[in-house]
Order: structure tokens, then sequence, then C-alpha cells
């Protein structure tokens, strides 16, 4: 038996923000993966929940008119690697999606869950930050969408408010297009584990796959967030897509990752996984994109 | 405060009275009296308490029982003849000595009903990330893999498997 006080289940989105705005202290459950492992563990006590839990309203994927990818935030794992629209366009985030604990967790977990949630560690996360996802909140007072870079606070934390609800993910066009990408998850089991150091590659190359056009970098467990390093990005911009150019990366990443030690690895361990794993996860990208890589 | 329900389990409504923190997997064991749903983790880790739920699986414990108001829940002993013979999954995992101490069972047989309904062959690296969602620590799931290609060949016709059965109805 979970703590909770009051369960209210959301027939729509309007249900949803009334409920949250009428009930004082009262949270938004999606999957339960996370919340109701937080209520067990005596995180919460009185719960007032208000569950969106399987609604339809909020679970699809689709192209809007401008070539936007919006994502219902309430769109399963399982949903979300198996799209279609996914698979053509961002497959990097459907195979995000599908490395996240096992089958009957993907049925229930959440991709706008495990944006809200806020762990450092999610899995779809670092795809997100490559892909520059945009989010859109709505409460009972109106709407506002905030990009993903400013979303995140700190372990768990968040700038949604309490009677916000995160309807959709939006990734634009532009940040899409001509992009290949590489989630690579260091976890000591291939399932049912949270991920030592999380890394997502996400290139653009020239015409002749020969340049970088634009590289994005994004880690998780890195730091007490998901974060970018937008100071290798920079430096990648526009160099040769060759293994020289993602070997010098191995001097400068550093500089802008915090590791911390845990008891699942130590701060050292991980300083060496994302210099190994930068490389890696940006020369899949390269050769997704058809780029080649001598060795 | 209960709130009384209805909920569809095992092709049958039951009515229950339930509370709002109410885990499914306490209330298919407790009150319904399905003990094959078996409490292992509590976190979702292990899948002992997997059920399927209009036909997904899902771990029972982090799964609210009013969530599944609606819906059609089917436990292992929904999975029984009306003359109470085993289905051909149960039965195969019985020749493929799939079971040691059986805690696991329940749940693993629940993911193989769902992965044979959907009359695909599967490779075993796909079998293998299919039932990543349980853990058994008898077997070293060899034998489960055994027995849930086993029983999807059979059903769904894929393979040779005529000649590898033994009977074991006796």
């Amino acid at each position: 038996m979970f703590d909770v006080k009051e369960l209210y289940i959301a027939k729509s989105v309007d249900d949803a923000l009334r409920l949250l705005d009428e009930n004082e202290n009262s949270m938004i459950i999606s999957g339960g993966t996370d919340v109701l492992i937080k209520l067990r563990e005596g995180k919460f006590s009185d719960a007032v929940l208000v569950s969106v839990n399987g609604l339809d309203e909020l679970r699809y994927v689709k192209i809007d008119e401008q070539g936007a990818i919006r994502i219902g935030s309430t769109s399963c794992f399982t949903y979300v690697e198996e799209h279609p629209i996914i698979n053509e366009h961002i497959p990097v985030l459907g195979y995000a999606a599908g490395q996240v604990g096992g089958p009957q967790i993907r049925n229930a977990g959440t991709i706008g869950g495990n944006v809200c949630n806020a762990a450092t560690s999610a899995d779809t996360a670092t795809a997100l930050f490559a892909m520059n996802a945009k989010l859109r909140l709505r409460s009972a007072n109106g709407e506002r969408i905030l990009s993903i870079h400013e979303f995140y606070t700190g372990p768990g934390k968040t700038v949604r408010n309490r009677n916000e609800l995160l309807i959709e993910l939006i990734i634009d066009k532009e940040d899409y297009e001509g992009f290949c990408g590489k989630y690579i998850k260091y976890a000591m089991r291939e399932a049912l584990d949270i991920a030592t150091l999380a890394t997502t590659g996400y290139v653009k190359l020239s015409e002749d796959k020969k340049t970088i056009e634009e590289a994005r970098l994004a880690f998780g467990v890195a730091a007490p967030t998901p974060i970018r390093a937008r100071k290798c990005e920079e430096f990648l911009k526009g160099k040769p897509a060759t293994a020289e150019t993602l070997e010098a990366l191995k001097s400068m990443i550093l500089d802008e990752v915090n590791p911390r030690t845990s008891w699942r690895a130590s701060k050292e361990f991980r300083q060496q996984i994302i210099k190994e794993n930068s490389k890696r996860a940006l020369a899949a990208s390269i050769k997704l994109c058809g780029g080649e890589l001598d060795a | 405060m209960l709130r009384l329900i209805t909920l569809h389990v095992n092709g049958k409504d039951v009515e229950v009275a339930v509370a709002p923190g109410e885990k499914l997997s306490d209330t298919l064991r407790k009150k319904l009296g399905f003990t094959s749903v078996k409490k292992g983790c509590e976190v979702g880790e292990c899948g002992a308490c997997t059920v399927l739920i209009d036909g997904v699986s899902y771990d029972s414990c982090i799964y609210l029982t009013q969530w599944a108001i609606g819906k059609d829940v089917i436990t292992v002993e929904g999975l029984k003849s009306l003359e109470g013979e085993l289905s051909e999954i149960q039965k195969a995992f019985i020749q493929e000595a799939a079971v040691q101490c059986g805690f696991c069972t329940p749940g693993i047989i629940m993911s193989a009903v769902e992965i044979v309904g959907q009359k695909k062959k599967f490779t075993r690296e796909e079998l293998r990330r299919l039932t990543s969602g349980h853990l058994c620590r008898c077997t070293g799931y060899e034998n489960i893999l055994n027995a849930i290609e086993k029983a999807n060949d059979k059903i769904n016709g894929f393979g040779e498997w005529q000649d590898k059965v033994v009977d074991v109805s006796n």
C-alpha cells in the first residue's frame, strides 16, 4: 500500500489541470514508475495524486505544419520506441527509449515523466538535450513553452510549477533534419539498470560527408542535470570528420563535465568513460550520416 | 477512503473495495486470491508480479489498482482451459524444465503470453530482450528461452517443433 490520501484520475487534460488547481499540494502521476517508487521509499506522505496515466489525449507522435515533431507527454517508452515517425526522423530517441528498464517498465513509464522526474540519468534526456527539445507546459492559468535547457535546475528539480502539466515535447525541423545520432548507455547490466553514464552524439555533416557541419554532445550523470558540452561542440564545427578530430576532444572534454563519485562508479571512472564514449558516440553518428572514419 | 470498483480479471467482473494507494498486486493476491502474482522486489525490477492489462505486460507492484478500472486483467489463473488443462505455454515450460523454484515463473509466463500473441518468429536475442524485465535466480534463463521459443513455434506454427515434443499430459 502506497501512502496516498487521495487519487484523482483525470479524464482529460482540462480535467487534470482543474484537479491540480483545486487540490493544493496535489502532484501529477503518469506511468508511476518513479512516483510510486518514491512513495514506497517514504519520500512523500499522504500524497494527493492527480493521475494522467493512460490519458489517450496526450499519447501521440505527429509532425506539424512547420515540420516539428511533437511527442505527447504520456506516450510510454514502448510507444515512442516503435513509432514510425520517431524511427524515420529521430531514431536516436527511439533507441534511447528502448534502453529504459525492461519491457514492463517501458510499457508503463512515459517520456514526459522521464523529463519531469528530472533524473540526470534519464535515458531519453541526453537525446532530447541534443535535439534542443522544447517543452509545452500548461496550467489552468495558461501555457508556456520552454527549452529543455532551461527546464532542469538540479537533481529531481525543474522549473515546472506544481500545477503545470507537461503537454508535449517539440523537436523543430532544423534540430533533426540532416542529423544522425547515437545514444550510448553505460551500465552494469543490459536491462533494468540505471545509466552509470549516458552519452548522446548528434552530428550533421557537409554534403561531401567529409566535414562536420554541426556536432552536439550531451551527457547524463556527468553533472547534477543532463548537460551539453558546448565548447567541444564549438571546436568540432567545421572540422574534418575524422578520428583525429574526435581524438582531440579527449583533452578538452573534462573541462565541461562535473561527474561525482557514487556507489555506481567513481568520479575518475566516469571521467574515463566520458572521454571514451564521447568519441564513440560521435564516431557512430558520423558513420550513420554516411561519413567515413579511418579507424 | 475505500472506493468500490469493478475490475475485470481473468474474464470475470469482480467488485472490490480499494484504497487510493492500493497496488494491483495486493488487490489480486490478498483480496481476489490470485496468488500466482508474486511479490518479489516490489519496485518493478524483478518482474515476478507481471500481469497483462489489455494484453500488455505491466509490473503490478507499481500499478495502482484503480488504473485497471475498465481494463482486462489477466493472471496465470486465467490461462487454463475450461477443463482445467494447462495452456501450451505452461506445458512448454514443463517440457523444457524451465521451472526450478518457480517463483519467477508466473510472471515470465505472462510475458510469454504477450510474446506469443505477437505471432512473430523472434531471434534468440529478441527473446532475451523481450524477457529482460524478469529475474530468475535458478535456471540461468536458457531453459526459459527454450520454452518460450517452443511455445511460440508450436502455437504460431513456426519450425519443426513436433518431433521434439514429449507428451507430459498424463
